[in-house]
């Protein structure tokens, strides 16, 4: 494989307000054919799109949308989204498919409740309880991809399904209120500027995945693990125990979920992560366009999700109906990853370079 | 061409040729199949042989000037993919294309079921009809077994059956008359004792009135199953006729194209145990039995072979990613068991690896050089806390340009690169570990002229600094530039070990073939 035409890009300046780190872990990912201006274009169309969607919906619901708590309500409401989001940019780095993430959100939420508010254990205990039955989950998970070897997709859907049942066990399905007002003060009630504490863990954990992606050689093998298995392992990586630890953090990030979703809404309701799972993924996808594109990343994530929940918390306002979520996250996932597939090709000029079969 | 046998030509091309960019890969090549005759088609790596086959397959177009007849009949050139077929051409490639979790039945009917829309398949007709089938061909299986429940050798006898009957089943429906089965190393895969087996099917193939076009790089078959022999050299036909006609010297001679180079006394290796780096004792696993050689310090030593005799297969297994069944690897005072050697553990003892697939094994296309390059040292570049991006990504610069890497930007991705470039890469990536055995498979596969000698220049710098290079290689020319000592595998075995002098292009060659010049014994 021969490239014609230019092959050294411009020397890259920082864009201004992000670490000049990144914006060399930007250029990396670009070939050498795109100028500076087609790059920075391209890591924040997503925040274009979303100023754009704001815009829109200022002009045509200019009464109603352009509130400040309408924003920090938006910020505060999707900690959860965010989280849970994170919890699968770790599984989708490493190529594993999660789909237990949305379950053991609703298992984490509630066992809070459960400990908490029916069996009155200590809020702090339930939701260490609550953490550990995500790691457990992702235990389980990995064992079952690691070691028995199932595709992640199929474990994941089962063990989803089981845990569903378990949370549905434990609450006789009903929805159970009355989690002590000690996790709602830390969630959700706004403490400065209509900011709620939720929405600064969401931040910190955004900060933290940043950090590991992109400053650890752990994040840096976990890339490598995801895009040739093969290659990982000639390389002398513990390409097992990497694909194990990323189930592992992915299904503890989505307990974490689970109990920002209790403090949220000082309650659980034994379905409440299934509304989670496509917002999540589609989010996912749309984030690995942006920022860092081409890879799962932390800030690409936390925009696309704000992106989505604006488009549709707009879109409510001006009476659309609830089926439009469906309509807008489904669209989103699809076009999201079509989009990166298309970039993609066009890009590399070299369709199809076979990827590692495992 | 003298006329031994009475068949009619099935195939007959003419006035082939071929040029890729500056080199005519074929000269003018004649070819007549016979049909109810096998015909060997023999010849170095780059000799021509498999683009003969592919212009035959439609997959490339030949020279203007090139005629082809089919059974008498002339066809217009270039093929167009696929057409092969419906001339009566079936193709069995080294790899049999089955599908192994399916059954028998399926996998030798899925040709015709494939045809069908949604026409019912009537499976007990099917299942008749393939039980009379591998009859025929004295395939002794259960047609409802799985593909993965036969033995090993059995598979490429399922589809060389699969090809005929399709065939068949074709010829069937235009009227025509004979087809033309081109078996590509079909024996590459078996071992000795289930090659008779094969013929057997060869010889009932034959009987029914096909031409078998049969490629090989072992003489022995070719002498033992056909009839008629086209030698091929450097894109031209070395010599054709009546395989009664050649002695196996002949065809090493017409193969390598020149007399057997006089063979020096072997001056056996009796260095020093103690000089030696690394020591492989008794390794033995797919493909290799029991072998043993020893490295020096700053030595390449060279290992060479057919597709199929083992020397390839011994990478993965000196790295640990295809575990041995069992040996040991001595490397300085440490001693590692080839048996459980994962390819970290390999990595920590000082052994690094360049596999020959650089996009499958070697490096991740979409990410950058840096990245690439760093995977292996990323511990270095981490220090309190923080992994130092700016300082890998510099690290990555100095060592691609000290290898000559152009353009030598670490940012770039690596798919972008060129082929010599991204072996350079490759080799930056390990080099950077210093280790002892640096363990290369083909090195220079995919590579231009130019970069080629830069690679070549970059190993001898590499051993010339005391660290031992194990180059495993079909290339010829590249082993006898590189090495001064060279082992040929014959079926899993060292056959011989050329030292010296021996080791030219001719030598290595005329050894894989395998050869009975007295004065090798």
């Amino acid at each position: 494989m021969n490239v014609s035409g230019p092959t050294s890009p411009p020397p890259l300046k920082s864009p201004a307000g992000r670490p000049r780190d990144e914006a060399v872990a930007a250029a990396a990912t670009i070939p050498a054919r795109h100028s500076g201006f087609g790059q920075f274009c391209h890591r924040y169309a997503l925040l274009f799109a979303w100023a754009v969607t704001i815009a829109i919906f200022g002009v045509v619901e200019p009464d109603s949308f352009l509130q400040i708590q309408n924003f920090t309500s938006i910020f505060n409401s999707q900690a959860v989204l965010v989280v849970l989001t994170f919890s699968l940019v770790i599984t989708l780095t490493a190529s594993e498919y999660d789909l237990s993430a949305a379950s053991v959100l609703s298992l984490s939420a509630m066992l809070v409740a459960v400990l908490n508010a029916q069996l009155h254990v200590a809020i702090g205990w339930a939701i260490l309880a609550a953490f550990a039955a995500g790691i457990l989950v992702g235990m389980i998970n990995g064992v079952l991809v690691v070691v028995v070897g199932i595709e992640s997709i199929i474990a994941t859907l089962g063990m989803g399904s089981l845990i569903s049942g378990i949370t549905l066990w434990i609450s006789h399905s009903n929805l159970i209120s009355g989690i002590s007002n000690i996790l709602v003060t830390y969630v959700i009630v706004p403490q400065f500027f209509g900011i709620s504490l939720g929405f600064v863990y969401a931040v910190a954990i955004a900060f933290a995945l940043w950090y590991f992606l992109t400053y650890t050689p752990l994040g840096r093998q976990l890339l490598f693990v995801g895009r040739g298995r093969r290659v990982a392992r000639l390389s002398g990586l513990a390409v097992g125990r990497l694909r194990f630890g990323a189930m592992v953090a992915g299904s503890f990030l989505a307990s974490v979920a689970g109990v920002l979703y209790a403090g949220t809404s000082a309650s659980a309701d034994p379905n409440s992560g299934d509304s989670f799972m496509l917002p999540a993924f589609a989010a996912a996808f749309l984030g690995s366009t942006s920022i860092v594109p081409g890879r799962f990343n932390a800030w690409g994530s936390f925009a696309a999700v704000y992106f989505l929940v604006t488009g549709i918390y707009g879109l409510s306002l001006m009476g659309i109906q609830v089926f439009i979520q469906n309509l807008f996250y489904g669209g989103a996932l699809i076009i999201a990853v079509a989009l990166s597939i298309l970039v993609r090709r066009a890009e590399t000029r070299e369709p199809d370079i076979a990827k590692e079969g495992n | 061409m003298p006329e031994v046998n009475a068949g009619t030509p099935i195939l007959e091309a003419r006035h082939f040729s071929k040029r890729f960019g500056g080199t005519l890969a074929l000269d003018d090549v004649g070819l007549m199949v016979e049909a109810g005759t096998v015909h060997g088609l023999v010849g170095h790596n780059g000799s021509g042989k498999s683009t003969l086959i592919k212009i035959l397959a439609g997959y490339h177009a030949p020279e203007p000037g090139a005629e082809l007849a089919i059974d008498g009949r002339t066809v217009r050139l270039p093929l167009a993919p696929g057409r092969f077929r419906a001339l009566g051409m079936a193709f069995v490639h080294q790899d049999p294309g089955l599908i192994a979790s399916l059954t028998v039945v399926e996998n030798l009917r899925i040709g015709t079921i494939a045809q069908r829309r949604l026409a019912p398949i009537a499976w007990r007709d099917e299942v008749r009809h393939c039980e009379r089938l591998l009859s025929e061909f004295g395939l002794s299986c259960d047609p409802m077994a799985p593909v993965e429940a036969l033995r090993p050798w059995q598979r490429p006898m399922l589809a060389i059956i699969r090809a005929v009957d399709e065939t068949r089943a074709l010829l069937r429906q235009s009227g025509q008359g004979g087809g033309l089965l081109v078996l590509d190393e079909p024996t590459a895969s078996l071992a000795d004792s289930n090659v008779g087996q094969l013929f057997e099917v060869i010889r009932r193939i034959q009987a029914t009135g096909f031409g078998v076009l049969f490629v090989s790089h072992d003489l022995e078959e070719v002498l033992a199953i056909t009839e008629q022999v086209t030698v091929l050299r450097d894109g031209r036909v070395a010599g054709s006729g009546p395989t009664k006609g050649f002695t196996r010297d002949d065809l090493v001679r017409l193969i390598v194209g020149r007399a057997i180079p006089p063979t020096a006394k072997t001056l056996r290796d009796e260095a020093r145990p103690s000089e030696y780096v690394a020591e492989v004792r008794g390794l033995t696993g797919p493909g290799v039995r029991g072998v043993d050689f020893s490295v020096s310090a700053g030595e390449i030593l060279g290992v060479s072979g057919l597709i199929g005799s083992g020397f390839a297969e011994m990478g993965p297994m000196l790295i640990g990613s295809v575990p041995a069944r069992q040996g040991r690897m001595r490397l300085g005072s440490e001693s590692v068991n080839l048996a459980t050697i994962t390819p970290a553990g390999a990595i920590a003892a000082g052994v690094c690896y360049v596999p020959g697939e650089r996009l499958r094994e070697g490096c991740i296309g979409e990410l950058t050089v840096a990245e690439n390059v760093g995977l292996p040292v990323l511990g270095r570049f981490f220090h309190r806390g923080w992994l130092h991006r700016r300082a890998l990504a510099g690290h990555a610069r100095a060592q691609i340009a000290r290898l000559g890497v152009r353009p030598a930007d670490p940012l770039l991705a690596f798919e972008t690169l060129s082929g010599g470039n991204q072996q350079k890469v490759l080799l930056a990536k390990w080099l950077q570990l210093e280790p002892r055995l640096l363990i290369l498979q083909e090195p220079t596969q995919g590579v231009d002229v130019g970069a080629r000698e830069q690679i070549f220049a970059i190993i001898r710098a590499f051993a010339g600094r005391g660290s031992s290079v194990l180059c495993l290689s079909g290339d010829h020319e590249q082993l006898a530039a590189l090495c001064s000592r060279v082992l040929i595998f014959r079926r899993g075995l060292i056959a011989r070990e050329l030292v010296g002098p021996e080791v030219t292009k001719e030598r290595i060659a005329h050894e894989c073939f395998g050869s009975d010049i007295p004065s090798a014994a």
